[in-house]
C-alpha cells in the first residue's frame, strides 16, 4: 500500500483516538480474480472519509466485507471496535447503508420506507414517530412522505434512502455511489443533507465515489484505491501536494494548471476514470448493469 | 425482537396491497375460472368418484390450496428483484438474523394467501359450495394457508438462492408448480391416482394442505394431526433451506 509521508505520519500520531473503522491486510477474491488484495484502512470517528477509485477498483467488494454482507476470508475489519467476522450483529447495529442502487421501495409511501427501517432495527414503539419525522424532515421530505415513493425523482429517493439510514441512529454512515446519475442541483441537494446531519450528529461517514469535485469538496480524508489496493491516502490536500509537476501533467498539455484530485486519481488510477480500462481487468457484469439501472432511473 | 420483524414483513405487504389492490383482482381470475368451468363441467359429467360430495365442493379446497402455492411460489422472483433493486441488500445490513427474513417473508405470503382465499371461498359459497361457517373452523383454514405458504415461499426463496436471476427461477417456478398441483389431492382423490403418483403425493405438502382443508371446510375425513405436523415440519425445512442459501443473494 502507497501511502503518503506525511498521511503515515499523521496516522502514526493518531493511533491512540477511536476508529470508526480499521481494515487490515482485507482480502476477497471472486474465483481467480482478486477484487480486493491487502486493504488497509482508517477511518477516524467523526471524520468523512472517501474511497476514491474507478469501476472495478474493489471499492464495493470492500464496502460489503465492511457492512457484513460478504465474509472476511483474509484479514481484519472493525467497526468501532467490533470485529466484522465475529461479531456481525454488533457491526450491524452501528451502520446506517445507503447502497449504489436506488433501493427504496416503490410499492411504499415515504414514511412507510423509513417505519420499515425503524422496525427492523428495533427503535422503541414510543419513540419512532418522532424519530421517522425527524429524519424526514432532516432531509427535507416532510412534505411528501405520504407519497409513494415510486412518484419520487432520483434525488428524492436518494435523501429517502438517506433517512431510512438515518432513522436508526447510526454511528457510521456508509454510502456507496450516493450520487450516482444525479444533476448536478440534487447532487448538491444530497450532500447538503449529509453535512447537516454529520455536522448535528457528528457521525462518521465513508462515501465511495467517482466524483472527484465532491471528494475534494466534502471529504476530510479519501483512499484512492485500484486493482483492488489502496494507492495512496491522506486529505485531498496531501495527495495533490504530494504530486510533482511532471506527475500532474495533463494531455492537454496544461501542467502550469495547480494539480487537481483529479490528476491524482488519473496518475494512480491510469486512464481508468472512464472505467474501460479497470472493468476489463476487474470489473464485474453485474456492477455496471447495476451502475447503468440506477443511472437509468435517476434518468 | 424476532417477531416484531416478522410482523414489520408482513405489515409492509399488506401497505403495499393497500396502495395496489390490482394482485388482488387480477389473482382472483384463475380460481374463478378453475371453479366456474372445470368445477362445473366435471361436476356435470361425473368424471372423478368424489363420494358424496359434489365434485364442485371437493374441488374448491383444492383451488383454495393452489391460488396459495401460486401466491408463494412466486416469493423467489420478488426476493431476487429485492437483490437486485437493492432492498434486500439494506434489509441484510440491519440487525437481522436471516432466518427472520426469511419467516417475514414466507408468513407475508401466508397473509395473501389467506386474502386469497377469503375471494375464493367467496366465490365458492356464491357457486353453491356448501362450505363451513364455523369461526373455529375458518381459523383453521387460515392457520393451514398459512403454512402451506410459507412452505411454498421457502421452496421458492430457496431455489432463488440457488438460480440467483429471475429467467432461471420463473423458469423454474412454472416448471414446479403444474407437477405440485398435478401431483397432489387437489383435482382428484388419492385412490383414482396410479401407485406412483400416490407416492408422489404422499411426499406432496400441498396434498396435506388440500387435506386439512377439505377437513375443515366440507367436514369430510381428515388427518388433521398429521396434516399440521407435516406442513410444520416442510415449514421449518423449508426456513432452514432459504436461511442458508440467503447469503448468495448477498453477493
Amino acid at each position: 500500500m502507497a501511502v503518503t509521508g506525511q498521511a503515515q505520519h499523521e496516522r502514526a500520531a493518531d493511533t491512540a483516538e477511536p476508529r470508526a473503522l480499521r481494515c487490515s491486510g482485507l482480502r476477497y477474491s471472486f474465483g481467480s480474480t482478486r477484487a480486493v488484495d491487502g486493504v488497509d484502512l482508517d477511518v477516524r470517528t467523526g471524520e468523512v472519509f472517501g474511497l476514491l477509485g474507478p469501476n472495478g477498483a474493489g471499492k464495493t467488494t470492500a464496502i460489503r466485507v465492511i457492512t457484513t454482507l460478504l465474509p472476511v476470508p483474509a484479514g481484519m475489519v472493525e467497526v468501532f471496535g467490533h470485529d466484522c467476522a465475529r461479531e456481525r450483529m454488533a457491526v450491524r447495529r452501528l451502520l446506517g447503508y445507503v447502497p449504489q442502487q436506488l433501493s427504496a421501495d416503490g410499492g411504499l409511501t415515504g414514511r412507510e420506507n423509513v417505519a420499515l427501517f425503524a422496525r427492523v432495527f428495533d427503535v422503541p414503539r414510543r419513540e419512532r414517530t418522532a424519530r421517522i419525522e425527524a429524519v424526514l424532515a432532516a432531509v427535507g421530505l416532510s412534505e411528501s412522505a405520504d407519497r409513494l415513493a415510486s412518484t419520487y425523482s432520483g434525488g428524492m429517493v436518494r435523501r429517502l434512502e438517506l433517512a431510512q439510514a438515518l432513522v436508526s441512529a447510526p454511528r457510521l454512515l456508509i454510502l456507496d455511489e450516493p450520487t450516482i446519475g444525479l444533476d448536478p442541483i440534487a447532487r448538491t441537494n444530497v450532500w447538503g443533507h449529509i453535512t447537516q446531519v454529520r455536522e448535528a450528529t457528528g457521525m462518521t461517514v465513508l462515501v465511495t465515489t467517482h466524483h472527484m469535485d465532491e471528494a475534494e469538496q466534502y471529504c476530510d480524508r479519501v483512499a484512492l484505491m485500484h486493482h483492488g489496493r489502496i494507492q495512496a491516502a491522506g486529505t485531498p490536500q496531501e495527495l495533490r501536494n504530494g504530486l510533482t509537476p511532471a506527475e500532474s501533467a495533463r494531455p492537454g498539455g496544461q501542467s502550469a494548471m495547480p494539480p487537481t484530485l483529479e490528476d491524482v486519481f488519473r496518475h494512480y488510477a491510469g486512464s481508468g476514470l472512464d472505467g474501460r480500462e479497470s472493468t476489463e481487468d476487474g470489473g464485474d457484469f453485474r456492477d455496471v448493469r447495476r451502475t447503468r439501472r440506477t443511472a437509468s432511473r435517476v434518468g | 425482537m424476532v417477531p416484531a420483524r416478522m410482523l414489520a414483513m408482513c405489515l409492509v405487504e399488506l401497505q403495499k396491497l393497500r396502495h395496489d389492490r390490482t394482485e388482488l383482482y387480477t389473482r382472483a381470475v384463475q380460481p374463478a375460472l378453475w371453479l366456474l368451468i372445470f368445477g362445473e363441467t366435471f361436476t356435470r359429467i361425473r368424471a372423478i368418484p368424489t363420494g358424496d360430495v359434489p365434485y364442485l365442493d371437493f374441488l374448491a379446497p383444492g383451488i383454495i390450496a393452489q391460488s396459495a402455492m401460486f401466491i408463494a411460489i412466486f416469493y423467489g422472483i420478488m426476493i431476487i428483484w429485492e437483490r437486485d433493486s437493492g432492498v434486500l441488500t439494506k434489509l441484510l445490513v440491519t440487525p437481522t438474523p436471516r432466518s427472520a427474513l426469511v419467516i417475514g417473508k414466507a408468513v407475508a405470503a401466508g397473509v395473501k394467501a389467506v386474502i386469497q382465499a377469503v375471494v375464493v371461498i367467496l366465490i365458492a359459497a356464491a357457486l353453491g359450495v356448501s362450505l363451513t361457517w364455523n369461526p373455529l373452523k375458518l381459523t383453521g383454514v387460515a392457520l393451514v394457508v398459512v403454512l402451506g405458504s410459507a412452505f411454498f415461499a421457502c421452496l421458492s426463496m430457496s431455489i432463488a438462492g440457488i438460480v440467483l436471476t429471475r429467467d432461471r427461477l420463473m423458469g423454474i417456478g412454472q416448471a414446479i408448480t403444474m407437477p405440485l398441483f398435478f401431483g397432489s389431492n387437489a383435482l382428484y382423490p388419492v385412490a383414482v391416482m396410479p401407485g406412483w403418483l400416490q407416492a408422489v403425493s404422499r411426499a406432496n405438502p400441498l396434498s396435506y394442505e388440500v387435506d386439512a382443508l377439505r377437513g375443515l371446510l366440507l367436514g369430510t375425513p381428515a388427518h388433521l394431526g398429521l396434516d399440521l405436523a407435516v406442513l410444520v415440519f416442510a415449514d421449518v425445512l423449508g426456513i432452514v433451506a432459504a436461511s442458508a442459501l440467503m447469503g448468495r443473494l448477498a453477493r
